[in-house]
């Protein structure tokens, strides 16, 4: 399976580095290794749910008790939590990081992932949650913590979309 | 019973605790009997109020975390059981009463009134402990029978479809929220101590 064990470390890290001790997740092919990475650590709790929509209560739990959390998705997930996103997250002010495998966009071959693809950004934008293309490995600890810093500030969701360059080794 | 009767039958043993609740007749009857900031009301995302009880229960293991479900609210997030289930936090006690109806919203029956057993699918999904009550003391008798327990419980309640005459809560959705995140704060801080 060509996605890249590499690039997973070093996002892997770059969630270390932000403290985050609690991750939710739903297996999906570009989040395998973040997810037995997870699995392997003993400092990391990483709750694997039945749907992603669990995964906003979650967090929202995680952060009133003073927990950093992440939350891997698909971009299918991400449409499966709007409700929540919109009556909890905005509702309450809760902050999320999103990592959005980011599924159907440029070089996409799978024909069933690609309206995901063509609706991703614009539900983000219709949510006014900031967007930040994760495309290059250098990127990855500045922008992942940058965006940490950003939901915590303005207490609101933030996106990371994990892009197929990033993710995917052909 | 009424679920006003059985929460005032339970409220010493969620004084002092962290609890969730659902949005609608049961957070006003909570807050009516008297809220405390360690009582967070989630005032929509139906279906929710359990995963936000397993986010806080995971956040804080040394901490008892109540969480007041409905049949409605829990047929929305049937999956909340099965990882409830799978993480098996000792310390989250999952109330669920149980009214067959969609109350708040104009008292449609749910399918609890069809035959629907929440204890049925919660024991199915694995959830550890799972009892059922219908009198009020019973119900306390279960709840601290659960928190002695150290045990993942859930406790289905059946309850008339009997809800509050008013909803209004004299609280800020957002005045409750940093309540309650100051108050968890306030357990860190002593955990640390």
């Amino acid at each position: 399976m060509p996605v890249s064990v590499a690039n997973s470390r070093l996002i892997y890290e770059a969630l270390k580095s932000c403290d985050v001790k609690l991750l939710s997740a739903l297996p999906e092919t570009w989040l395998v290794h973040l997810m037995r990475m997870a699995d392997d650590d003993p400092d990391m709790t990483l709750v694997r749910i039945a749907k992603e929509e669990e995964a906003i209560g979650i967090s929202a739990g995680a952060h009133l008790a003073g927990v950093n959390s992440a939350l891997l998705m698909q971009n299918h997930g991400f449409f499966a939590a709007i409700n929540p996103i919109v009556s909890l997250a905005l509702l309450y002010k809760i902050p999320l990081l999103m990592l959005i495998s980011y599924r159907g966009h440029w070089g996409e071959k799978d024909p069933w992932q690609t309206q995901g693809g063509l609706a991703t950004e614009p539900l983000l934008r219709a949510l006014n949650i900031p967007i930040w293309h994760l495309n290059t490995t250098a990127d990855i600890p500045r922008r992942i913590k940058d965006a940490q810093t950003l939901a915590h500030a303005a207490l609101h969701p933030v996106a990371v979309l994990l892009s197929r360059e990033l993710m995917w080794e052909e | 019973m009424l679920r006003a009767d059985a929460l005032e039958a339970i409220y010493p043993d969620l004084e002092r605790r962290i609890v969730v609740t659902i949005m609608g007749a049961v957070a006003a009857e909570l807050y009516t009997l008297g809220h405390r900031h360690n009582f967070f009301y989630l005032e929509h995302a139906m279906g929710l109020a359990s995963s936000m009880g397993l986010g806080i229960a995971l956040a804080l293991p040394e901490q008892p975390v109540i969480v007041l479900d409905g049949d409605g609210s829990l047929l929305m997030n049937l999956g909340t059981l099965s990882t409830l289930a799978r993480y098996k936090p000792g310390n989250l006690l999952h109330i669920v009463f149980d009214n067959e109806s969609l109350l708040s919203v104009g008292g449609f029956p749910t399918a609890t009134s069809t035959g629907t057993d929440l204890a049925g699918i919660a024991r199915a999904a694995g959830v550890p402990r799972v009892a059922e009550t219908d009198t009020p003391a019973d119900l306390k008798a279960a709840v601290e029978e659960a928190l002695a327990s150290n045990t993942l419980t859930t406790i289905v309640s059946k309850v008339e479809a009997v809800g509050p005459k008013t909803f209004h809560m004299d609280l800020p959705l957002l005045e409750n929220r940093f309540q309650f995140r100051r108050y968890l704060e306030g357990l860190r801080g002593q955990a640390h101590e």
